[in-house]
């Protein structure tokens, strides 16, 4: 039995895991683009989980349709972040446009309190009222869900990043910014469109993760500096890395919140300290980072 | 210097010409802000380095200094002077840890310290009081003078930081400042000329450190009651705020910092609803069109001593 709710906690932590690995790998494409810490990257998410609400819910549209138009607001809302601000600072420091996402990550609080209010809202599941059970295993479908379609995210941005022009695009400016634009490479869009996929990847994780945590306009900062530390963890801005993080992270705290749950936090970012005291690059991190 | 004589004579006027309670309470919690600004400005200015973990630094001269005088009755001075000496020797042994990290790590790894020790306050509830906070601090007393009313703290939290200001401006402008100046300028070259940068970047965290401790206690022993929810990641992220919308490695630019972004909460509360979006924007305003700082604005040249 107790085997049992040990899975129960496995399974949550998974997918928790799939969640943390997502918005690492738009902390990553971020990062890789102009070297800039996004803070805003967890509001993406809660954005949009609650578009896909307001269509889903208060519009009554199809499942599909809340899909697609959370992930297109949310990237819509990262490629404004770099074109509308921070492509204007006057100082390209990196600290300086890190505090920039930090005013840009307040200000979306602000503006998501006005537009949805300050209640929790929890999205409908994708499968609604069936539980799968396997003997005396039980399980919430939605589980299932955020794992499978955050793998199928995985395996497509694999497949951008190696075969399309994009992709490529995206990776050489990673490597070399300076050579990239000598080979005609529009550096500028394509730092946007790194914006625009992070927002992407951010709304999708909203939409998964919706139905089994309840979200509120605050709730972007902890889930955010959760893909953070996941980032971290595996190695800053490397593809692998954000997966093994993430879902390192994710099962961490599965087996933090079976031992003792009030101090599954705890435990997790004093993991998270003490692998960066042995390895202070992160676990696939290289001394020169690996990038995506 | 005759600038810093000037802005002494200001604080010591302001409670002549203000008499409200309220506005006192703002403005010595603009020194409390700027105790700690101060610190981490030299800090982010000179070694190039953010911590986001320094309300835990504020938590742990706070959270000291109180239970070390509620559970044994020591006089608060004491208890904070312990507190003082524990906390400065942990950021100390810390600092030699973590500033081998660079970058988004050590942003990721001081915002860790301080989300652990938040939710330890939050969890340890036997002994903090959890979320529902440490209620019954005793003020700090000279023999029968309590610094027990805003008026008296407001003057007690502006000595400190005055005392404090004046100090590293004196520093500053010596040696220490040149050497400083030079890791930020190039860190190899410094290195090359044999100048311990480690130990120069360990040193101004662990002062940072001491400052927010200190403005942590003075805290504690002014307001007699304390929560987690004043030391969280929020705190940490404000404060390295103020240093850069004053102007980092300037520590006019943390005052100034210090005293735009205190009150402006309070300020804008007047659009109620909206206030977060509009600090949100006042903040990314700021950052994009001023990026030095508003000592940059136009009292530099009047500033400079």
């Amino acid at each position: 039995m107790d085997f049992l709710i040990l899975a129960q906690f496995l399974l949550a932590g998974l997918s928790a895991g799939a969640v943390y690995a997502l918005i690492a790998l738009g902390f990553g494409v971020v990062h890789n683009a102009t070297g800039i810490v996004n803070f805003a990257q967890g509001d993406f998410l809660v954005i949009g989980a609650f578009v896909a609400y307001t269509l889903l819910v208060s519009w009554g549209m199809p499942y599909w349709v809340g899909f697609l138009g959370a992930v297109l607001v949310s990237s819509l809302v990262g490629l404004f972040l770099e074109r509308g601000i921070l492509s204007r600072a006057r100082s390209k420091e990196v600290l300086l446009l890190v505090f920039i996402t930090v005013g840009a990550s307040i200000f979306l609080r602000g503006l998501i309190k006005e537009i949805w209010g300050k209640r929790p809202l929890i999205l409908p599941p994708v499968e609604q009222g069936s539980e799968i059970t396997l003997g005396p295993f039980r399980m919430d479908p939605q589980y299932l869900w955020i794992i499978g379609v955050a793998v199928l995210a995985f395996a497509l941005l694999h497949f951008f990043f190696r075969y399309t022009m994009w992709g490529k695009a995206m990776r050489a400016v990673a490597a070399d910014r300076e050579a990239a634009a000598l080979m005609g490479i529009p550096v500028p869009w394509v730092v946007a469109g790194s914006f625009a996929l992070a927002g992407a990847l951010g709304g999708l994780a909203g939409v998964l993760v919706g139905p089994v945590w309840p979200l509120s306009f605050e709730s972007g900062v902890h889930i955010g500096l959760k893909g953070f530390a996941a980032a971290v963890l595996g190695g800053y801005g490397s593809f692998g890395g954000a997966l093994l993080g993430g879902f390192l992270l994710g099962l961490l705290e599965g087996i933090g919140a079976y031992l003792v749950s009030s101090y599954k936090n705890i435990i997790a970012y004093g993991i998270l300290l003490l692998v960066l005291l042995v390895r202070p690059q992160g676990l696939l991190g290289r001394e020169t980072e690996e990038r995506l | 210097m005759k600038a810093f004589w000037f802005f002494t004579l200001f604080i010591l006027l302001i409670p002549f010409v203000v008499h409200n309670p309220y506005y006192l309470n703002v403005l010595a919690f603009v020194g409390l802000y700027f105790l700690v600004t101060m610190g981490l400005s030299v800090f982010i200015g000179y070694a190039g380095q953010i911590s986001l973990g320094h309300g835990a630094f504020y938590a742990f001269g706070a959270y000291g200094s109180a239970l070390l005088s509620i559970y044994t009755g020591w006089d608060p001075w004491l208890a904070t002077f312990l507190a003082l000496v524990f906390t400065t020797l942990g950021a100390w042994f810390l600092g030699f840890f973590i500033l081998r990290l660079r970058g988004h790590y050590l942003v990721m790894a001081t915002l860790a310290v301080n989300l652990i020790v938040y939710f330890l306050l939050v969890e340890m509830e036997e002994i903090t009081g959890g979320v529902s906070g440490l209620p019954g601090i005793t003020p700090y007393c000279i023999f029968s003078y309590c610094f027990d009313s805003d008026r008296r703290n407001f003057y007690l939290i502006w000595a400190v930081a005055l005392f404090f200001f004046w100090g590293l401006l004196r520093l500053l402008s010596g040696r220490i400042g040149r050497e400083l100046k030079a890791i930020k300028a190039s860190e190899q070259a410094v290195r090359a000329l044999g100048i311990p940068v480690l130990r120069y970047k360990v040193a101004t965290f662990t002062f940072s450190a001491f400052l927010a401790a200190l403005a942590g206690a003075l805290y504690a022993h002014y307001l007699t009651f304390i929560s987690p929810k004043s030391f969280d990641i929020f705190y940490s992220v404000e404060v390295v705020t103020m240093v850069l919308v004053g102007g980092a490695g300037s520590l006019w630019g943390a005052l100034l910092g210090s005293f735009f972004l205190t009150p402006l909460p309070q300020v804008l509360s007047f659009f109620e609803e909206y206030k977060d979006i509009f600090y949100g924007a006042i903040l990314m305003l700021i950052l994009i069109f001023c990026p030095e700082g508003m000592v940059s604005l136009k009292l530099r040249r009047f500033l400079r001593r």
